[in-house]
């Protein structure tokens, strides 16, 4: 009896130790983002963000996440320039989005300068982080 | 006078066909090998194969990822490097194989150019296509897309007869069905059929 409760308890704990050892990308990100000051994140502005339109300074047209990636992160996107399929963002359908911390500062990186013109900063991050994180095509 | 003739046909019909057989083992170039690279630069478009350009043009692709024509594809640092080295050492002066070589030779000693539609061996061979087949065709935009057309791009091979132009079909049976190339070429192999028998 005593060696079920050890049993059960030891399980127990490395249930919590691992649950706390594995926070995902997302929860480490976030961590990070609010070390710069940011409070608080919504996933309703990192949707306003997603569809908002910027003018490119060089070319005058617009950009928008959604010019590759389209409005509903469970559809295929296509890269706007070279037409190559971009794979759905929405973990519920793909579940390697958003696994890969290098990743997503990698793309983070590149497709602010392409859409915004700059890098996003940590407010816009974090709240596209939710967004992409919880998209159930609800929001729409 | 007709011997002369037919020799010089069959001559030249010879030198076409062996250009772009696919009966050759060997892919035109090495094909991709290096994992990282397939990710990187296949995350965007076709990932062309290093023996596609010297190294003087990936390294000058390489310095300026950052515009890489008019599009941000800004990598760390040691995956610039990494990836650089893996470019340039596979580059098309370092690689034996059929496209490589015709690459190299048709450059000038320091030529260095950015794209690959823009080595003259590569303006040569696609001359005869038109613009409608190419940038009028929207399932192929561009000559940047190599595996549009090129049906087994990504194992290195371009031989003719993997070619299928969208729209078009296979290009070798287009080519044998239409134009003045291809009623030479035509003439030439029924010509070099009656000779020969094959």
């Amino acid at each position: 009896m005593k060696f079920c409760a050890l049993i059960a308890s030891t399980t127990l704990s490395s249930f919590v130790v691992s649950a706390s050892l594995y926070a995902t990308p997302v929860d480490d990100l976030l961590v990070e983002y609010r070390s710069t000051g940011v409070e608080t994140f919504s996933a309703e502005a990192g949707k306003a963000l997603w569809s908002q339109e910027f003018t490119n300074a060089k070319t005058g047209k617009i950009r928008q996440c959604t010019t590759c990636h389209t409005a509903d992160l469970r559809k295929e996107g296509k890269h706007a320039r070279t037409g190559k399929v971009i794979k759905p963002l929405a973990p519920s359908v793909n579940p390697k989005r958003l696994t890969d911390v290098k990743k997503i500062r990698k793309w983070f990186k590149r497709n602010c300068k392409w859409t915004l013109g700059r890098e996003c900063n940590a407010q816009e991050k974090g709240d596209m982080l939710l967004f992409i994180q919880n998209f159930n095509g609800e929001q729409q | 006078m007709k011997f002369i003739l037919m020799v010089l046909m069959l001559s030249s019909y010879a030198a076409l066909a062996d250009d772009d057989s696919s009966s050759s083992k060997k892919p035109g170039v090495i094909p991709v090998n290096n994992p990282q690279y397939a990710e990187e630069c296949g995350a965007c478009h076709f990932a062309y194969q290093p023996g596609l350009m010297p190294s003087r043009s990936w390294k000058k692709v390489m310095a300026n990822l950052v515009d890489h024509f008019d599009e941000n594809a800004e990598l760390e640092a040691d995956e610039q490097k990494a990836l650089t080295a893996y470019l340039t050492k596979n580059a098309a002066e370092s690689s034996k194989h059929k496209r490589s070589v015709k690459i190299m030779r048709s450059l000038t000693k320091n030529a260095a150019p950015l794209r690959i539609i823009e080595i003259p061996y590569m303006v040569e061979k696609h001359d005869e296509l038109t613009p409608k087949m190419v940038a009028g065709n929207p399932e192929v935009k561009s000559l940047s897309y190599c595996d549009k057309c090129h049906t087994n791009a990504i194992t290195g091979s371009y031989s003719e007869d993997d070619i299928v132009v969208p729209g078009y079909g296979n290009w070798e049976e287009y080519e044998k069905s239409s134009g003045f190339l291809g009623r030479i070429k035509k003439g030439a192999k029924e010509l070099y059929k009656d000779v020969t028998g094959n």
